[in-house]
């Protein structure tokens, strides 16, 4: 076999390896989502489908597979069907870039444990989260339902003003790492991550991934006692199962995000690397399921405000704050 | 709105729009929420663990018997009345000494709403609410219970309590014989 | 191989802003223009410039068509409910399945053949670095001008979307 053809079956299995844990990842996102949040409210979540309820995911996937697949009278179908589609393909093409570990060395080769090194990683990652507002925009327009409607919207709304404060917090991440690749990232954490180097960059890039993958306080697009379900109102079955595990996928993806941006991704001491990301990757997850338990809905005002008036701007003071502290230590 | 504001500061003693007091908002619930998640559960785990209800918790419904042994229920159909789902029915019937019975009796328990109501009205006790709860079926026609599927061989609530002893017409005792119970008014006497 | 890909890429532009300009419905419009924005993406990676790709994708593709998708819910410029009579069922799927499929094809086979080996990497390679310094030396007085065009553009905005005095007497 030529190395050409060994280069593209390594990645063939990276991408088969990444597809199972994500989705399996994301699936048991799900569980842990509902115990910890029944903990929080002091009940026990879902513990019979299995020991734990472990098998519980599965239960979930019969229900939603064997369910009627509703299409709305007078729905846009081609836009309809492609819609839940492009939010989980989306979610799942932007894992692409991250890397979970150092090369490892198999069979005397040198293997990058990463699908796609790209020097523009930075670039890809929130280009794809830019795409992933289509998911729901045309998920909510092709509905031909008002609540899908509106809920369409301030899904538009909401992704593009977040967006701006999440690529802003990033800058000074590049500034200080010097390179658009997730792998020189991770890299230049070695000692100290940024998380602690420069925590305002950090809290507000967690802010604005909470309101990018639409989580609680942030789930204005399909605020229950306002507009139903938001965009998939009217999706059943499957296709709203694709919307849901997209949704998972990308908390998945987004705390992998922080994980390399800000906590140093593999970096961390005894343990073996992989098993530090996903140590890592959890934690943040915890986070996010945390939040969810505790913050009340905002109002879309109050969103819109905070997201334009305080995270926007505070994110360009610490651009040029870091860049010049740059400057001034580089002499 | 400017008086509001001025009932927050009276109140609470700081200024409603300060900073200090939108962060401690934000991050005390995390703490409130972290601390519940390491207290144990409320919940009952049903079927293997069962809560006991109260004594006078509502559930399946029976007729009881008096100390006798004999049946409480007098079919005078104030249960059947006072039900506002109409789901109980009988068939009234009398003895040879005038004691009426129910010649069938019938609790379509598919639409019991388990109010309680037929128990409050019921003037003999014969019919009361038990706490067995656990009382469920899938055929709605299993679900219809007869007189020989409700009666029961206990007093229930009031054990030792038994109707025709203190009152009714001449079927225990004469009129006027029962232990708590005036002869009989003579109406004539009665007037002025 | 990257000229094959080239080609699928630019016929796929080419279709999609051909159907874009055809449409009725305005939101089926955005839907072929973001397809058209994202093959010439894609063409730019190809042709060795990442950055550009990137920011196409970002600005055109996540920002500016989101802004007219927005517009457009909010004004209901798309007729709801849709036509049924725009043609046979292959006529209104077919477009947007090829489309689809032909984007996630390539952008699959990009990131499989890009850094891994020799093939499809072309004569010129702008990285990032490259890009940056020829923008902030060589371009910077075209930079300057465009970024005060953006800050007239920014001044203008806050100006027309500044409330009028009397109803912000009422509001304080």
């Amino acid at each position: 076999m030529s190395d050409f053809a060994i280069d593209i079956l390594l990645i063939l299995v990276k991408l088969g390896l990444i597809f199972a844990v994500l989705l399996t990842g994301a699936a048991y996102l799900v569980l842990a989502e509902r115990r910890v949040l029944g903990r929080i409210q002091r009940r026990y979540g879902p513990n019979r489908v299995g020991p734990f309820g472990m098998m519980q995911p599965l239960a979930d996937a019969v229900k939603l597979l064997t369910k009627e697949d509703f299409i709305p009278a007078q729905a846009d179908k081609p836009i309809f069907f492609v819609a839940p589609g492009l939010a989980a393909v989306t979610a799942l093409l932007a894992f692409a870039v991250v890397p979970f570990s150092p090369p490892i060395t198999l069979f005397g080769r040198e293997v990058p444990m990463v699908v796609c090194d790209l020097n523009i990683g930075v670039l890809y990652f929130l280009g794809l989260s830019s795409l992933a507002v289509y998911g729901i925009a045309l998920g909510g327009w092709a509905s031909n339902s008002k609540y899908a409607l509106l809920g369409g919207i301030r899904g538009l709304a909401q992704l593009i003003s977040y967006e701006l404060a999440m690529g802003l917090s990033l800058v000074p991440v590049v500034l200080m790492a010097g390179s658009f690749s997730l792998t020189d990232i991770v890299l230049a954490q070695n000692p100290v991550p940024f998380a602690l180097l420069n925590p305002v960059a950090f809290l507000v890039f967690l802010i604005s991934t909470a309101a990018e993958s639409k989580r609680i306080p942030f789930d204005i697009p399909e605020a229950e006692n306002e507009l139903v379900a938001g965009f998939h109102t009217e999706y059943s079955g499957m296709r709203f199962g694709l919307f849901f595990v997209g949704e998972y996928i990308n908390m998945m993806i987004l705390g992998s995000m922080i994980t390399v941006f800000f906590l140093g991704g593999w970096i961390g001491p005894v343990l073996p690397p992989i098993v530090w990301f996903f140590a890592k990757v959890m934690a943040v997850a915890f986070v996010f399921i945390w939040m969810r338990g505790t913050l009340p809905r905002l109002r879309y005002d109050q969103l819109m405000h905070f997201g334009w008036k305080f995270l926007i701007p505070v994110s360009l003071i610490n651009v040029i704050v870091t860049g010049a502290l740059l400057l001034w230590l580089k002499g | 709105m400017a008086e509001g504001i001025d009932v927050y500061k009276r109140r609470y003693g700081q200024n409603p729009k300060s900073l200090w007091r939108d962060l401690k908002g934000t991050v005390e619930p995390f703490y409130v929420t972290l601390r519940n998640m390491f207290k144990k559960p409320v919940t009952y785990q049903y079927p293997e663990e069962k809560r006991t209800p109260y004594p006078r918790y509502r559930a399946r419904i029976v007729l009881t018997r008096d100390p006798e042994g004999g049946e409480r229920c007098v079919a005078c159909y104030l249960c059947s009345a006072a039900c506002p789902v109409d789901c109980i029915s009988m068939q009234s019937s009398e003895d040879e000494n005038g004691r009426r019975y129910a010649a069938w009796f019938r609790i379509n328990f598919s639409r019991c709403i388990y109010c309680g109501l037929c128990a409050e009205a019921c003037p003999t006790l014969a019919i009361q609410m038990t706490p067995f709860y656990e009382f469920s079926g899938r055929d709605p026609l299993k679900m219809v219970y007869e007189k020989e599927d409700l009666l029961i061989a206990d007093g229930g609530k009031d054990n030792e309590y038994n109707f025709y002893k203190h009152a009714g017409i001449g079927v225990a005792n004469p009129r006027g014989g029962n232990e708590d119970e005036y002869g009989p008014v003579d109406v004539r006497s009665n007037l002025p | 191989m990257a000229t094959i890909i080239f080609y699928i890429l630019g016929f796929t532009a080419l279709i999609a802003t051909g159907l874009c300009i055809t449409r009725r419905n305005p939101v089926h419009a955005v839907v072929y223009l973001v397809n058209a924005l994202f093959a010439l993406a894609l063409i730019f990676y190809l042709l060795g410039a990442p950055l550009v790709a990137a920011w196409e994708v970002i600005i055109y593709a996540g920002a500016v068509m989101v802004l007219f998708l927005f517009i457009i819910m909010m004004l209901e410029l798309a007729p709801n409910p849709v036509d049924e009579a725009a043609g046979p069922g292959w006529m209104r799927w077919g477009p947007v399945l090829l489309l689809g499929l032909v984007l996630v094809a390539c952008t699959v086979l990009l990131i499989l053949v890009d850094g891994q080996s020799g093939e499809g990497v072309p004569t010129y390679y702008a990285s990032p670095q490259d890009f940056g310094y020829a923008l902030f030396s060589r371009y910077a007085l075209a930079v300057q001008v465009v970024s005060f065009q953006l800050f007239f553009a920014a001044v203008g905005a806050f100006y027309v979307g500044k409330p009028p005095k009397r109803r912000r007497k009422e509001q304080a």
